[in-house]
């Protein structure tokens, strides 16, 4: 012990033991850092994060330019005798019972899929953050009348109203109509996630200091509370992508999607129910290739939702 | 507690009238004759047109109409198939059958959510926690007809286990598989989420507060950390209901089991526009009559909403 | 090391700690947070741990009954209690010293109670998990006494409720009551009133100091004040970043602080400074505060809060000024929604509130939670419109002001905000935030602007290179620097410091403190001040209002409120600063 005790019972610790730091003093390091940089920053060390971006990416090529992939043609090549043929050299993955070729039909397939999950998306989306925001930043009866509709059309499951609006045009199913008929009913979830974190960044003090210095109410919503509430937006947006998806393939499963002449996973997948026994090739690859988009989808808005979530990041 | 009991139901009657009037609105306020655009491209006979017509007042201004048909839904009459049988007499006939499909698959859902989340939540990180992550993934991205067929094609015709069509009279052992089907999807998302409620709440204040009492941990789990956990999970398997009656319509259609989601499955498939309105608007009904429910359950679970507001 | 904590010869301690190591697992490996302590506490004796935050108080605290979360562990060292071993205790053998041998109570009351278990429930469950009564009938009898004694009133009835019908102080003496319940040998009190409103606090110390003296309880007590500290323990344990600096009697530390660390804390603890000018004052009937004979020393420059409030007196100018803000009869009516059957009743924030603000003074609006202070700065702020009364800034009205007017008032007008955490965009860099007003009311052109920008980042003493980083790089103190420079970016004559300083550690408390005493001299700004803490005040306001349930009950100068407070509930409240019975150096 360097020091000598004052009194026998008063210790005091040799200053070199706890050397003192000074108070409060800037240790930024080498890197900056705010939420979208960190977020960055740890999705990419996360293989999960790579392997759906890859996916994802490889759908978007293969729905763009289909002809890269296969040089079969999805209908024209079709020959009756090929029926539930099993894969050959040429056609790796077999033939339907119309004889045409299954992988051929896959690529073909995509971009139906990709373009309802992004028509969807941008939907919700947009539809989403106007109710959202408005019900959420205003309050009061706009968030009333906004959360009441929202209510409404949250309570009626959105495949079930799409069933419905198809069934009623039935004359004109196309791509555009069923996104709508999926998108017009499923926007209130996005709604509900960004009016609750409305809710909780407009007490934020930094809303209350920019209103002190006198910056209008919309540009406070535009400039410091919707950007830093759109973080979960983004993860149910992605996650939403996928869902549209398959809300595509169940309503031309039910056949109230598509109709049959428009090449999609769903269609192929309801026309080969009937041969599951004799040839669940016909089945197996087109839900193998839906379910692998679907879950590069679902997969990127979990990677998402950990790195802008330092709660989820806690539960890894 | 009553007074939150009043307000949720006064709270539930905008709701109920604001869904039928879509559902309405969607099918008969559409320019040109809502009945033939039910019908796509078939061309029903003039007879039956002539009784539907008659049937959805459609001689009446589009607001009678509406109130005409709500009075109808009331006294519990949505109006009758193509066969000219009483919609509410095929309800009668297969609501039972989807009812025990629904139990099956609800205990299935809870039981093996709620245990795989509760035993990956408190083993955060281990390898049955990665296991299960992944796994439920997969799930929650497998459309369900996708599940039914793979099931159908391993268990009814690979291994033999089950049978792939359910047979007449829909017995409890012809059900398991579809239950097990139906139930995937949300008991992927039950075991995801009640992970993250269970890392939550054990992470929480009054949990360690609880060990620093001398509770053992044989009592907090079940006590302080899982009860608390199941609040966020009732809420949100309330409103994932919906997306247990879409997959009953597509579950008991493949596995042709009795109930009302293969009425509906067949309706769709034969292009019954009016009969899938109705029985649409039958499982409108039931979401809405299921997450009342729910939510004063809620008031049960969690104290906080039962006495304050 | 030797022992640092006194051993009256002749009997055993209750507790002793040798070179306790605690770190945390982290990706990185162990991050050391409690590094070799030593500690020893006789039984009955109070022993108080003092330190920041991070100074592995807490940990040290909670690693002798194994409550250290999931990353935390014990790395070496040994904990005696009672001659029991608890370092090498598995979880099963703790399970019966927790609760049962040594008690517990956490540090904030509104998340350590279940919300979905009534209050008897969780009071019974400690009682039968301890083994301290079975039997249905017996159980509750005994959880009725329990709250009883934590001075609960009708306890039979409470039993029933759950914790969201609880105050916070109920809920704290129902933990205390908890954690007493099986009469433990050992209680640690981890920080158990620092949430709570002063005079609450008082009264619940008072109360477990007389339950644990008439038990017999020795008590560990964990706080970060070293007022209340050296009020409450007879001995004292300063850490600093996982070690114990200095230990020994309460008394000795204070009067004569030999570790700088030490020297600092004292220095800048409010508590004690307010305790200090007191007696000065006091004892010098005129006014004497450059007469103190604290000698300020190298370690301590920058935060004693006595040269701080020197400064001020120092400056104060002589002859009166005008007024900044006069307010007149301010009142605030929230219409509240029925809580019940359909009633629905008002709730009066604010009630007719009167005061005046000399320009280039600081006046003090002090209170405790829901006294309608923070309502009050919002109106003036016109943040809320007040449903009558008036608001006279420089002799204008500010009620009818709009458009153009009103921009002209909030340039004249800024506020600082008290949670470090949410007072800054976390998405906008420091440059842009505090470029913001600026640009709002288009003052000069994009260099011009920067310019000032770096020139505020000057004035509030932080690096000019921060201009592109974000708030999350920073730490609370530098968090609460930047709003003080967005604040001061349109050059106002009025800044308003809503609870500022109340979050924020002691020693960087003391520096911001002394911050806003510098700029206050340097650009003649009025504050006005809310905070609940009366000893801040002693320290920086030159007036001060009391409020209570939305009414100032007195109003004077600083010394005259402290000299002589003229309210029963003044007097309650400055009783309750921490540290009255103690003799300071000075």
């Amino acid at each position: 012990m360097s020091n000598k005790p004052l009194t026998p019972t008063h210790f005091v610790a040799p200053l070199e033991e706890t050397p003192l730091v000074a108070i409060d003093a800037v240790n930024v390091g080498e890197r900056k850092s705010n939420l979208w940089i960190d977020a960055w920053r740890d999705m990419r060390r996360r293989p999960m994060f790579w392997v759906s971006a890859v996916i994802i990416l490889l759908v978007i090529v293969v729905a763009l330019f289909p002809g890269l992939f296969t040089p079969v043609a999805p209908n024209s090549d079709c020959q009756l005798s090929n029926s539930n043929g099993g894969p050959t050299g040429e056609h790796i993955l077999g033939f339907t019972k119309q004889g045409c070729d299954v992988f051929s039909r896959i690529v073909h397939g995509t971009s139906t899929s990709l373009s309802v999950g992004i028509i969807v998306t941008i939907l919700t989306t947009v539809l989403g953050i106007l109710f959202g925001a408005f019900a959420g930043f205003y309050g009061g009866w706009l968030d009333a009348v906004l959360s009441r509709a929202g209510d409404i059309f949250f309570s009626i499951p959105y495949i079930l109203a799409a069933v419905v609006i198809m069934s009623v045009f039935s004359a004109y199913r196309n791509v555009f109509v069923i996104s709508l008929a999926i998108g017009i009913f499923a926007w209130p979830s996005t709604a509900r996630v960004l009016r609750a974190e409305i809710l909780r960044v407009k007490q934020s003090d930094y809303v209350m200091a920019a209103q002190a210095v006198g910056v209008s109410n919309f540009k406070i919503l535009m400039r410091h509370v919707l950007p830093n509430s759109i973080a979960p937006v983004i993860v149910v947006t992605t996650i939403s992508l996928g869902a549209a998806i398959v809300a595509e393939a169940t309503l031309s499963f039910l056949g109230v999607g598509l109709p049959n002449s428009t090449m999609s996973w769903g269609n192929d997948i309801s026309a080969a129910q009937v041969d599951l026994r004799n040839a669940p090739q016909t089945l197996i690859y087109p839900s193998l290739a839906l379910s692998i988009t679907v879950l590069a989808f679902i997969m990127m808005g979990e990677v998402v939702r950990d790195a802008l979530d330092p709660k989820a990041r806690a539960q890894r | 507690m009553a007074g939150y009991i009043l307000r949720r139901l006064l709270q539930a009657i905008p709701v109920l009238l604001g869904t039928t009037f879509l559902i309405y609105f969607m099918v008969f306020a559409m320019p040109g004759d809502p009945l033939l655009a039910l019908f796509g491209d078939k061309t029903p006979n003039p007879a039956l047109l002539e009784r539907l017509r008659q049937e959805y007042n459609l001689d009446q201004p589009f607001i009678v109409q509406y109130f005409l048909y709500l009075g109808g839904i009331f006294r519990g009459d949505f109006g009758t198939s193509f066969s000219g049988e009483a919609v509410s007499d095929i309800l009668a006939r297969t609501f039972p059958v989807t009812i025990r499909l629904a139990i099956l698959a609800l205990i299935i859902e809870f039981v093996g959510g709620v245990l795989i989340g509760l035993y990956s939540g408190l083993r955060k990180g281990k390898l049955f926690d990665g296991t299960a992550l992944i796994v439920s993934l997969v799930f929650i991205s497998l459309p369900i007809f996708v599940i039914a067929f793979v099931g159908q094609y391993v268990f009814g015709i690979q291994l033999g286990w089950a049978r792939t069509t359910v047979s007449s009279g829909a017995p409890i052992q012809d059900l398991i598989l579809p239950a097990f089907v139906l139930a995937s999807i949300s008991l992927a998302q039950l075991i995801r989420l009640t992970r993250a409620s269970v890392i939550e709440t054990a992470g929480l204040d009054f949990v360690r507060t609880a060990y620093g009492k001398g509770l053992s941990r044989r009592r907090i789990i079940p006590v302080h950390i899982l009860r608390n956990s199941l609040i966020p999970v009732v809420t949100y398997a309330a409103t994932d209901f919906g997306v247990l009656l879409v997959g009953a319509t597509v579950t008991e259609g493949i596995f042709n089991v009795p109930g009302v989601g293969r009425t509906l499955y067949q309706a769709i498939i034969r292009g019954e526009g009016p009969t899938v309105v109705s029985f649409v608007t039958v499982m409108v009904l039931i979401y809405l009559v299921v997450n009342l429910v729910v939510d004063l359950l809620y008031g049960l679970l969690d104290p906080r909403i039962r006495y304050v507001k | 090391m030797s022992d640092p904590t006194p051993r009256p010869a002749g009997t055993t301690p209750l507790l002793e700690i040798k070179n306790l190591e605690v770190g945390f697992q982290s990706t990185n490996g162990i991050v050391p947070a409690v590094r070799g302590v030593d500690l020893t506490l006789m039984p009955g004796q109070t022993l108080a741990i003092v330190g920041e935050s991070g100074s592995g108080k807490s940990t040290t605290a909670h690693a002798i009954i194994n409550l250290l979360p999931g990353a935390g562990r014990i790395t070496g060292g040994t904990i005696m209690f009672d001659g029991k071993e608890l370092s090498s205790y598995s979880e099963k053998q703790m399970e019966d010293i927790r609760g049962r041998e040594i008690g517990f109570v956490p540090q904030d009351p509104m998340s350590n109670l279940n919300p979905v278990w009534s209050v008897g429930f969780q009071v019974e469950e400690t009682i039968r998990a301890n083994g301290i009564a079975s039997g249905r009938k017996e159980v509750r009898a005994h959880a009725i006494q329990v709250l009883k004694e934590a001075g609960l009133s009708d306890a039979d009835k409470r039993l029933k409720q759950f914790p969201h019908q609880f105050s916070g102080g109920m809920r704290q003496r129902v933990l205390i009551g908890i954690g007493l319940s099986s009469r433990p040998k050992l209680l640690i009190a981890d920080e158990p009133t620092s949430a709570l409103d002063v005079t609450v606090q008082r009264r619940i110390l008072d109360h477990l100091e007389t339950l644990t003296r008439d038990i017999g309880t020795a008590v560990l007590f964990i706080t970060h004040d070293l007022g209340l500290a050296a009020e409450r323990a007879e001995q004292l344990v300063v850490m600093y970043k996982g070690r114990i600096v200095e230990a020994g009697p309460s008394k000795e530390i204070l009067q004569n602080p030999v570790h700088p660390y030490t020297q600092r804390l004292v220095a800048a603890a409010p508590s004690l400074a307010s305790r200090r000018i007191q007696s000065a004052t006091a004892e010098s009937a005129t006014h004497a505060l450059g007469d103190l004979e604290y000698a300020p020393t190298k370690v301590t420059e920058g935060l004693d809060l006595i040269a701080a409030a020197e400064e001020r007196v120092e400056h104060r100018p002589a002859a009166k000024r005008p007024d900044a803000i006069v307010v007149k009869d301010l009142t605030k009516v929230y219409k509240i929604r029925g809580q019940g059957k359909g009633s629905s009743g008002e709730l009066i924030a604010a009630d007719k509130v009167s005061f005046s603000v000399e320009k280039g003074t600081t006046t003090a609006l002090v209170g405790e939670s829901g006294s309608g202070k923070s309502t009050v700065a919002k109106m003036i702020l016109r943040l809320e419109n007040p449903t009558s009364g008036s608001i006279l800034i420089d002799g204008t009205d500010v009620a009818p002001l709009k458009g153009k007017e009103l921009l002209g008032l909030r340039r004249r007008m800024q506020p600082v905000f008290q949670d470090p955490y949410g007072s800054l965009d976390p998405l906008r860099n420091i440059g842009n935030t505090i470029a913001e007003p600026l640009q709002v009311h288009n003052v000069g052109d994009r260099t011009a602007r920067r310019d000032r920008v770096l020139e505020l980042l000057d004035q509030v003493s932080l690096p000019q290179s921060l201009i592109t980083r974000y708030p999350n790089e920073l730490s609370g103190g530098q968090r609460q620097r930047v709003a003080i420079a967005r604040a001061l970016a349109l050059k106002p004559d009025i800044v308003v410091l809503d609870e500022a300083v109340s979050a924020l550690d002691v020693l960087v408390q003391a520096q911001i403190l002394q911050l806003l005493a510098e700029l206050q001299n340097e650009l003649e700004l009025t504050y006005l001040f809310i905070t609940h803490d009366l000893a801040v005040v002693r320290v920086i306001a030159d007036n001060v209002c009391v409020m209570q349930q939305g009414r100032i009950v007195e109003a004077a100068s600083t010394d005259a409120v402290f000299d002589n407070p003229k309210e029963q509930y003044t007097r309650e409240l400055l009783n309750a600063i921490p540290g009255a019975g103690i003799t300071l150096g000075v």
